[in-house]
C-alpha cells in the first residue's frame, strides 16, 4: 500500500447518486454531466501511477479496493467515458432515480475493475445486478416487472455460483482471497464454479438468455448503460483470472455463432442488438481462452471498441423507440427522411461493429482472429470470421435497412411522431460516432492503452492483405443480403430461447404451489381456525379491551403513540418489493461509503 | 442534406446497382492481380477470390440455416408467454 492519495471513481458516482435528488432543478443538468466527468478525470489522473491503493483492514483480511494496472486502467477508462456518454444521452430523463440506478450500476462495474480480492469483487458484483435491474423496472410496462425479476433471479444464481467457488477456493488454498490468475493449468471444482459465475455475466450459452430478455425490455437510456457494463466487466474478470483457459475458446466461438443465428430470427431491433452482444462478447471470450499477449490485447481492445459502438447502436435504435414508441422491424421502415441523422449515427455503429476499414471494429476484432491464426487454431479463426459476416449482415445491413428503408410498415401515427431525437441524445451519438471513427483511423490511441502495448505496437491492421480480405468478406456478404432480402423480411414472431425452461418451469412451480400445496394448506388452516382460533380470539379480545382501556389509558398512552408512528411507517411500505429493494440498496450504498472511508 | 443525398442515389437505383457490381468485380480483380498473399494464414486462402467466396457463402449459409432452425418451432407467436 502506498500512502499516496487515491480516490475510488466508484465513490464519486455513489456520492453523486446520493446527492442527486437533493440538487435544485436549475443545476440538475450541470450536476448530471459533472459527476461522470469527475469520475473520468479521476481515472485519467491514475494513468502511469500503477500500484495498490485503498487497502482496508476488515476482520482478518486486507481488502483491496484499488488495484491500478494496465488491464484495470483500460477498462476503467472506457467505462467512465461511456458513463459520460450514457448520462448525456439520458439527460432529458427527469426521474432522478433512473440516473441514480445507472450510476450505482457503473460504480459496481468500476468496483469490480479495481478490486484486488474476491470479497470486494463479490460485493460490487451484486451491486451491479441489484442496481441495473431498476433500469428494466423503470420502463414501467406490464412486462417490465416480470423481466426484472427474472434478470435478478438469474444473476443471483450466478452470484451464488461465484460465492460457492470463492469459499471452496478460500478453503483449498488456506485462506487466499486474492483475485488474480486462478491457475488454469490445474483446474479444480472451484475454478469451474468461479468461471461459471463469470461466464453467466458474460452471457455465454447456455447461461445467456437473461441478456436479450432484459436488454430488450430496459428503458431507452437504461439499455445504453446495460449493453456496456455487465458483459464487459465479466470479460475483464475472465481476462484477469482465466487467460489461457482452453475451454473458453470453443465457448466463445459458439457464442459468436449463436448470437448470429438468433439475430436472423429476431424482429425487435433492440433484441437483435442484444443477440449481437452475445456474438461480439464471444470474440472476447475466445480471445481470453487463447490467452496469448496478442489475444488478451485483442479481447481488451475489442471490449473497448464494443462498448462504444454497441452503445451507439443502442442509442440509435433507442432514439427510434423514444420518438416513435416502436422497436419492431415489422412496425417500422422507410424512416430515412424523418430521422436522417439517427440513421447516419446508427450506420456508423453498424460499420464499426462489422469491422469496416477506418472504423473501430476493424482494428480490434482482427487482433483476436489474428491471435487465433497465430496459434494455429484454424477452426476457431475461420468460424469467428464466418460470424463476422453475420455481424455485418444484421447490424450493418438488416438494422439500418429495415428501419430506415425497406417496406414502410409504419402506422400513420408512427410516421407522424418520427423525427430526430432531442439534442442531448444527438450529442451523445455524435461523441460515440466520433470515437468509433477516431479509434479506427488512429490506432495508437487505443493500442497504447492495452495491457501489452509493445505487442500492440507491432500489430498493423492496415496491411494490403487484411484490407482485401475484409472488404471481400463484407461486400460479398452485402451482395448475399440484397439477393436474399426477401427471406429476411421481418416476421412478427418471437423466438424461443433457453429462458423457456425457467419461464415455463416457474409456471409449473407456481401451479404446484397454487393447486395441491395451497389446497392442502387451506384445509389445515380451516380446521385450525374452527377448533383453535375462534375460542382463542374471543379470550384475546377481552384482554386487549382491558389492556387498552384499562391499563394504557390509566398509565401513559404509550400504545396509542406507537400505533400513530406505525400508521406513518405504513405509508412508506406500499408492498411493492422493488421499492423495498431500492431503499435497501440506497442504505447499503451509504453504509459502504461510511464503512470504507470514515 | 442527408436526405437529398439519399434521394439522389435512390432516384438512380439501377445505375447505382450496376456500379456496385463493377466495384465488386474490381475488388476481386485487385485481389487476384495485386494483393501480396504472403500474409495468408493457410494455403487455401491463396485461391483467387477466396475471401469473396467465403463472404458470400457465409452470408447465404447463415440466412438459410438460421431460418430453417427458426421454422422448426423456435419462432412462435408473439403472445406465446402471455397467460
Amino acid at each position: 500500500m502506498t500512502t499516496e492519495f487515491w480516490f475510488h471513481p466508484s465513490l464519486i458516482l455513489i456520492i453523486g447518486a446520493v446527492l442527486l435528488p437533493l440538487v435544485p432543478k436549475a443545476l440538475k443538468k450541470a450536476f448530471l454531466v459533472a459527476v461522470p466527468v469527475l469520475a473520468f478525470l479521476d481515472v485519467l489522473s491514475m494513468q502511469g501511477n500503477n500500484g495498490t491503493f485503498g487497502v482496508v483492514q476488515f476482520l482478518d483480511w486486507s481488502l483491496i479496493f484499488g488495484r491500478v494496472d494496465a488491464l484495470s486502467m483500460v477498462f476503467a477508462y472506457i467505462m467512465t467515458l461511456m458513463c459520460i456518454i450514457g448520462t448525456i444521452y439520458g439527460l432529458h430523463v427527469e426521474e432522478d432515480f433512473q440516473h441514480v440506478a445507472a450510476w450505482l450500476y457503473v460504480a459496481g462495474s468500476l468496483g469490480v475493475i479495481f478490486c484486488g480480492d474476491y470479497l470486494v469483487l463479490f460485493l460490487f458484483w451484486e451491486v451491479m445486478a441489484f442496481s441495473s435491474v431498476f433500469l428494466v423496472w423503470f420502463r414501467r410496462r406490464k412486462e417490465s416487472l416480470a423481466v426484472g425479476y427474472r434478470y435478478l433471479l438469474v444473476h443471483t444464481a450466478g452470484g451464488l455460483l461465484l460465492l460457492a467457488g470463492m469459499i471452496l477456493r478460500f478453503k483449498a488454498t488456506g485462506g487466499d482471497l486474492s483475485f488474480g490468475p486462478i491457475g488454469v493449468d490445474n483446474p479444480q471444482l472451484y475454478t469451474y464454479l468461479i468461471m461459471a459465475g463469470f461466464i453467466l455475466n458474460a452471457a455465454v450459452p447456455p447461461l445467456h438468455a437473461w441478456l436479450p430478455d432484459a436488454y430488450g425490455e430496459a428503458t431507452v437510456s437504461g439499455a445504453v448503460f446495460m449493453c456496456a457494463f455487465t458483459t464487459k466487466t465479466a470479460v475483464y474478470a475472465l481476462a484477469r483470472g482465466f487467460a489461457g483457459m482452453e475451454i473458453l475458446v470453443p465457448l466463445g466461438v459458439c457464442m459468436a455463432l449463436y448470437g448470429v443465428v438468433y439475430a436472423v430470427l429476431e424482429n425487435d431491433s433492440r433484441r437483435l442488438l442484444a443477440y449481437h452482444i452475445i456474438s461480439q462478447v464471444g470474440y472476447m471470450v475466445a480471445g481470453v481462452g487463447i490467452g496469448t499477449q496478442l489475444a488478451i490485447n485483442g479481447a481488451c481492445a475489442h471490449a473497448f471498441a464494443h462498448i462504444l459502438y454497441k452503445g451507439l447502436l443502442f442509442m440509435g435504435c433507442g432514439a427510434v423507440l423514444h420518438m416513435t414508441g416502436k422497436s419492431k422491424f415489422s412496425e417500422l421502415g422507410g424512416l430515412y427522411a424523418k430521422m436522417p441523422r439517427t440513421f447516419i449515427f446508427t450506420l456508423i455503429g453498424g460499420l464499426s461493429i462489422s469491422a469496416f476499414p477506418l472504423f473501430s471494429g476493424f482494428v480490434s476484432k482482427a487482433m483476436i482472429v489474428a491471435a487465433g491464426f497465430a496459434e494455429h487454431n484454424y477452426w476457431a479463426a475461420f468460424l469467428l470470421t464466418l460470424a463476422s459476416a453475420g455481424t455485418f449482415l444484421h447490424t450493418g445491413l438488416k438494422v439500418p435497412y429495415f428501419i430506415w428503408f425497406g417496406k414502410n410498415n409504419c402506422s400513420q401515427e408512427t410516421m407522424q411522431k418520427a423525427a430526430d431525437p432531442p439534442m442531448n441524445m444527438q450529442a451523445a451519438m455524435i461523441i460515440a460516432s466520433f470515437l468509433c471513427i477516431f479509434i479506427g483511423c488512429y490506432t495508437p490511441y487505443l493500442y497504447d492503452m492495452l495491457p501489452y502495448p509493445d505487442v500492440a505496437a507491432n500489430y498493423h491492421p492496415y496491411n494490403q492483405y487484411h484490407l482485401s480480405e475484409t472488404l471481400q468478406i463484407l461486400l460479398f456478404t452485402a451482395l448475399g443480403f440484397f439477393l436474399l432480402i426477401k427471406k429476411l423480411a421481418p416476421e412478427p414472431k418471437i423466438s424461443l430461447d433457453l429462458d423457456w425452461f425457467y419461464r415455463m418451469g416457474g409456471r409449473g412451480f407456481l401451479w404446484l404451489a397454487k393447486k395441491p400445496i395451497q389446497t392442502a394448506d387451506n384445509w389445515v388452516s380451516e380446521a385450525y381456525r374452527i377448533i383453535g382460533l375462534i375460542p382463542l380470539m374471543a379470550t384475546a379480545r377481552f384482554w386487549s379491551w382491558f389492556d387498552w382501556h384499562g391499563i394504557d389509558g390509566v398509565v401513559d398512552g404509550l400504545a396509542r403513540t406507537v400505533q400513530g408512528i406505525g400508521g406513518q411507517l405504513r405509508g412508506l411500505q406500499n408492498g411493492q418489493l422493488q421499492f423495498n429493494i431500492l431503499y435497501a440498496m440506497s442504505l447499503v450504498a451509504i453504509v459502504l461509503v461510511i464503512f470504507v472511508f470514515v | 442534406m442527408i436526405v437529398q443525398v439519399i434521394n439522389f442515389f435512390r432516384d438512380r437505383l439501377p445505375i447505382v446497382i450496376r456500379w456496385c457490381y463493377v466495384g465488386l468485380a474490381a475488388l476481386v480483380a485487385w485481389d487476384i492481380a495485386f494483393v501480396d498473399k504472403s500474409h495468408a494464414h493457410t494455403a487455401m486462402e491463396k485461391l483467387p477470390g477466396f475471401w469473396a467466396i467465403f463472404g458470400f457463402v457465409a452470408c447465404v449459409l447463415i440466412i438459410i440455416v438460421s431460418k430453417w432452425f427458426g421454422h422448426q418451432g423456435i419462432m412462435t407467436r408473439e403472445d406465446y408467454y402471455d397467460d
